[in-house]
């Protein structure tokens, strides 16, 4: 039963970091490739619709981390306390920018919101990559089982880590290539002309410096985290998710050479979920892996909630979780194409 | 850690309100919306269709900021609350899951199609859009208050050695008894706000002498919704929720009404001064036997004053308690007082004429934001100091690990945000109601709008 919720928040928050992913992408290029005012309009009317929807996905995500692993919410919440809030203030300027944007004519007010935009896209994609280099090289859990990190100590991991420190700034920097790219794809797939031409060329050269940085970072792990994999070594199996992440890897560079970007995007997306997939991996059982002593890991066991409350849990996600898929899905069917000079005009 | 109570105290207060002045608009005008698509829907007159679209522009507005603002709210249980959250995470985890699960896609997926799909899916899907947002928000209102109602009286769980709270019956934390009036209370508050904002732009324009043909109709739907709702705010739905209050909380009733001393026959006071020193109200005016006659319907029955719970189970700001109490009342009595009257000319036509009522109507515009704020106050004061009532200390919730240095950084990083996201705010609405509602071309098809990116 603990298992099952571990995968249905890995779940979540991994296609929280797919769907987000590709719009906070689309703000990191978005200075770049949109040049002229009608490019910008065209960039966010591709996200639009939808990038609202996205977010969505992690306030659900650490819903769903509350209710099934409330200890772990508390000891992860608390223990990144600063950098946590910081996440916050970027949303919501990010959110401010995307909306007010375009609501008036100025030759201040908009640029000033183009640049809010792109910078909180690109922080926030540092972030959320430092995050997940933070869970894999672990945190000072003490004896019950919180910890509370500055942002910095020596840079170094240790058993005394800041939430920066090269480990966790080169995932950040993984995290920030790959989302641009996956934003390039998207933006591509979503829009015609110059800005179309912009962004699959920005993909297309991007998608190759990807792999050094992917190397660099997967070379580092062994060091940083030992205990990953453990689970590899006891479950072959799993060996299948790093292949199907090289293959999407393979697939995402090959569509996009071929000039193919719908296909280069869905590669992507699949990438990105194996990406986490490895990670999960690896992890499981844990959710917060201790630096000072393994005993004080959190664990899917001694975080977990009452079983009654898993088990009735089990009913509304059975009946939340299809909707939910419903709605995302209907909501992408609709607005799927490509963004046109006409739809800036026909908003409703 | 006394002070980093403080600051988280604070820090959740500030944000939580300024949260929550988003969420009641468009809880309100999702209502409102629905009625204006459903008659455009059911005349086929594109009047009701351009009077929505306006409106639906301030609900995307308030929305946004709403989801901003929000997003902190859930962050904040673990940051600054990680005591409480892994105490009764395996009560409360429930139903903000279930919200996030819930109502959250809901009302996301279908804003895209309210702002983008009219002219794309047609009226049925619009339609269809503004219905589903009702329900949306309204949900995830439901699952709020199912949140906050355990915390106010906490029911269908149990507590294990350790100290962690847990859920015994789903069922039974979904319909806490506690819910339903606050539930209620709550909902018509937000129509009461979404309906007051309608009619005060209703009334400016009308003043102005600008959108005249839309100005009647936002007053006509406005004044009813926001006289009705005045009135049920008063009864039955406040009353049944003091009197939950008495029954269940009776320190916290007490300290409402300022009542220091248990009395038979006791009166309720309109107006005074919590004098703490003496435990007395300065310069009361009392209605004699009132309080006794509103809790139990009886002139001399016995209300409980302060004095029968031991001191540290008062609720630990009493005046501003009080204050709170005494200004979500007055506020709900003077909105009958304006919308009643209103409702009244608007039947006999004469309230378009009738200046002094719309400037009325005009200057009442921003205190339904107060009165509800006060409201919460009232509710969220009233519980102390306990997080769960009777249960668990406030102070035993916070995050034990989190300074007060950092509390106060973040504390003031949010003062400073939500005063620009304020000014932000105010600038927008100004400037979507200075354009007004788009006017029918010449030509009689639809207008051409703009995408709002």
């Amino acid at each position: 039963m603990e298992t099952f919720w571990f995968v249905a928040v890995a779940l979540m928050l991994a296609v929280y970091i797919v769907l987000d992913g590709f719009d906070f992408g689309t703000g990191i290029i978005y200075m770049f490739v949109a040049k002229t005012d009608e490019e910008r309009r065209l960039t966010l009317n591709a996200i639009g619709p939808v990038w609202n929807g996205n977010e969505v996905w992690l306030i659900a995500g650490g819903g769903l981390l509350f209710f099934a692993f409330p200890k772990a919410y508390a000891s992860g919440f608390s223990g990144f306390y600063l950098a946590l809030i910081l996440v916050l203030w970027l949303l919501m300027l990010r959110g401010i920018a995307i909306e007010l944007r375009s609501h008036l004519d100025h030759p201040l007010w908009r640029p000033l919101w183009d640049v809010t935009f792109s910078v909180s896209s690109l922080l926030l994609a540092v972030v959320f990559g430092a995050a997940v280099g933070n869970l894999v090289r672990g945190v000072p859990l003490n004896m019950e089982g919180y910890f509370h990190t500055p942002f910095w100590t020596s840079f170094l991991p240790g058993s005394e880590p800041g939430i920066l420190d090269l480990y966790t700034v080169s995932t950040g920097i993984l995290s920030a290539t790959v989302l641009s790219i996956h934003g390039a794809y998207y933006l591509a797939m979503k829009t015609e002309g110059d800005l179309h031409q912009r962004a699959h060329r920005f993909a297309k050269v991007g998608g190759w410096a990807l792999i050094p940085i992917i190397l660099l970072n997967l070379l580092s792990l062994k060091n940083v985290q030992p205990i990953l994999s453990a689970n590899y070594s006891a479950y072959p199996i799993g060996y299948t998710i790093p292949l199907a992440a090289a293959v999407a890897l393979g697939l995402m560079l090959y569509f996009c050479q071929k000039g193919r970007d719908t296909a280069a995007f869905f590669a992507s997306c699949l990438f990105i979920l194996a990406g986490i997939g490895i990670t999960a991996w690896g992890y499981y059982p844990n959710l917060l892996i201790s630096t000072t002593n393994q005993s004080y890991n959190l664990t899917i066991y001694n975080s977990a909630t009452s079983a009654y409350g898993l088990q009735v849990g089990l009913i509304w996600f059975g009946i939340g979780f299809p909707l939910v898929l419903a709605y995302t899905m209907f909501m992408y069917r609709s607005f799927r194409g490509k963004v046109t000079p006409v739809s800036l005009h026909e908003s409703y | 850690m006394e002070t980093a109570l403080f600051y988280d105290r604070l820090q959740f207060a500030f944000t939580i309100t300024f949260h929550y002045l988003f969420p009641q608009l468009t809880m309100g005008l999702a209502l409102l919306i629905l009625y204006l698509k459903s008659r455009a829907l059911w005349t086929n007159d594109e009047h009701f269709n351009n009077a929505a679209r306006f409106w639906i522009k301030i609900f995307a507005l308030s929305f946004a900021f709403g989801v901003v603002t929000g997003i902190p709210m859930e962050f904040q249980f673990g940051t600054n609350w990680a005591k409480f959250s892994e105490l009764t995470g395996g009560v409360i985890g429930q139903t903000l899951a279930m919200e996030g699960l819930f109502a959250f896609f809901l009302e996301s997926s279908f804003l895209g199609f309210l702002l983008f799909g009219e002219k794309k899916f047609g009226p049925r899907v619009h339609w269809m859009a503004s219905l589903m947002l009702f329900l949306g928000s309204w949900l995830s209102g439901y699952f709020i208050m199912a949140t906050n109602a355990w915390m106010q009286h906490p029911v269908a769980f149990t507590v294990t050695e350790d100290g962690i709270f847990h859920v015994t019956s789903l069922w039974g934390l979904l319909t806490n008894s506690w819910l339903v009036w606050q539930y209620l209370h709550n909902m018509t508050a937000a129509v009461a706000t979404g309906s007051f904002v309608m009619a005060g732009v209703g009334a400016f324009y009308l003043l102005s002498n600008r959108h005249t043909d839309y100005a009647k109709t936002f007053l006509r739907t406005g004044v009813t919704a926001g006289a009705i709702a005045s009135l049920l705010l008063v009864f039955p739905t406040g009353h049944e929720n003091a009197k939950q209050v008495f029954e269940h909380q009776p320190a916290t009733g007490a300290a409402f009404e300022g009542l220091f001393q248990t009395e038979r026959g006791a009166g309720m006071i309109l107006v005074g001064q919590p004098n703490m020193e003496t435990l007395t109200i300065d310069n009361p005016i009392t209605i004699p036997w009132g309080l006794s006659l509103l809790v139990y319907d009886e002139l001399w029955a016995e209300v409980k004053g302060l004095d029968a719970f031991p001191r540290d189970e008062w609720p630990d700001n009493i005046p501003l308690l009080y204050y709170s109490y005494h200004i979500m009342a007055g506020l709900g009595t003077i909105f009958i007082a304006i919308m009643v009257p209103a409702m009244l000319l608007l039947w006999h036509g004469k309230l378009f004429k009738a200046k002094l009522v719309l400037w009325g109507i005009l200057l009442i515009t921003p205190f339904p934001y107060i009165a509800t704020t006060a409201g919460w106050m009232t509710a969220e004061l009233g519980r102390q100091p306990w997080l769960v009532y009777g249960l668990l200390r406030t102070s035993e919730g916070i995050s034990p690990l989190v300074h007060s240095g950092n509390v106060l950084f973040t504390l003031i990083g949010f003062v400073g945000m939500y005063f620009l996201l304020g000014i932000l705010f105010l600038f927008m609405f100004a400037e979507t109601v200075s354009h007004g509602p788009e006017p029918r071309n010449a030509g009689g098809e639809a207008p051409v709008v703009h995408s709002p990116y």
